[in-house]
């Protein structure tokens, strides 16, 4: 018998901290098999958040470093001017990436810098207790919009993907989701292809991950993963914005 | 005929793999909980196993292994 899956070499044997259903798992194996795929294992070092993902030093058996909360898009931008030879990602949450951390990632983007940003998406403040967050949508129940979001005091969600993949600095950026094993294929392709961005010089490169957080939604993970088939998607369209091996989206 | 390993004691009964199985194979075992207090997800029909490893795909904590 032939092995058809196993875990990847790219994660270390820690049980992972987050709650049952949390589709961060999937992502963290999903990067590291892109790491695999490029033979990078030896030759990468990634940047953890602040937020559920601040263990992922735990996690990935790569060179890892922790950043103050929003700022790994920085960090990173200075280990890889440091160290050019090296793969280099950031794995941020949306209340790290597109809140405090909104100057860093833009500026990272506008720069150009040959960095790899996987940014996960749950419309939610995971670690803190599941308050709003930048990205929470229109009408969702949190612990600070307990009546569910309203347009008129908080705006709308913003949509990063389509903000970054307007900069020119810009080589590679995506919006996926892990709601269902044929889209955990997609998500890897373009998590590969964001690698791939990198290593080739092409600029900078952001894979935007549509994410459950079970827990604080007040869902089964089924459920969860339902919702952001028909409530998440529908605000955030999968999908390629940006991709400078194909010319301008 | 596929075979799959399931580590119980990583497993935390989220139960995504149960759900996304094409052939019914997985179900939470009823008689035993894990180290960490989870009803592990176990093969409850593992004859019916093609090895399309969509279990393995879902799942967040790479708990399952798949042969075939």
């Amino acid at each position: 018998m032939a092995v058809v899956f196993e875990k990847s070499r790219s994660l270390t044997d820690e049980i992972l901290t987050y709650c049952p259903g949390c589709t961060h798992g999937i992502i963290h194996r999903l990067v590291a098999e892109a790491i695999d795929d490029l033979g990078a294992q030896s030759s990468t070092i990634g940047v953890a958040p602040v937020g559920c993902a601040v263990f992922a030093y735990n996690f990935f058996a790569v060179d890892m470093m922790q950043a103050a909360h929003g700022r790994a898009p920085a960090v990173a931008t200075g280990i890889k001017r440091a160290l050019p030879d090296r793969i280099v990602f950031t794995y941020q949450g949306d209340g790290d990436l597109a809140s405090i951390g909104m100057a860093e990632i833009m500026h990272a983007a506008a720069r150009g810098e040959k960095i790899t940003t996987i940014f996960v998406n749950n419309a939610i403040y995971g670690m803190t207790g599941g308050q709003m967050a930048p990205t929470t949508l229109v009408g969702q129940v949190t612990t600070t919009s307990p009546y569910g979001r309203k347009e008129e005091l908080c705006g709308k969600p913003i949509r990063m993907s389509e903000i970054i993949a307007q900069m020119d600095g810009t080589a590679y950026a995506a919006r996926v989701s892990v709601h269902d094993p044929r889209h955990v294929m997609e998500a890897k392709k373009a998590i590969r292809r964001a690698f791939e961005a990198q290593r080739g010089g092409e600029g900078f490169a952001m894979v935007e991950v549509l994410s459950t957080c079970p827990t604080n939604w007040g869902m089964t993970p089924i459920e969860a993963l339902k919702w952001v088939a028909t409530d998440m998607i529908p605000y955030y369209p999968l999908g390629v914005y940006k991709d400078s091996s194909k010319g301008a989206a | 005929m596929a075979k799959l390993t399931i580590l119980s004691d990583r497993c935390k009964g989220c139960g995504l793999c149960v759900e996304v199985c094409p052939k019914k194979v997985l179900g939470f075992d009823k008689k035993s909980l894990n180290a960490k207090g989870y009803r592990p997800a176990s093969a409850i029909a593992p004859e019916n196993c093609v090895g399309c490893a969509f279990c393995a795909r879902m799942c967040p904590d790479c708990v399952i292994t798949v042969e075939r």
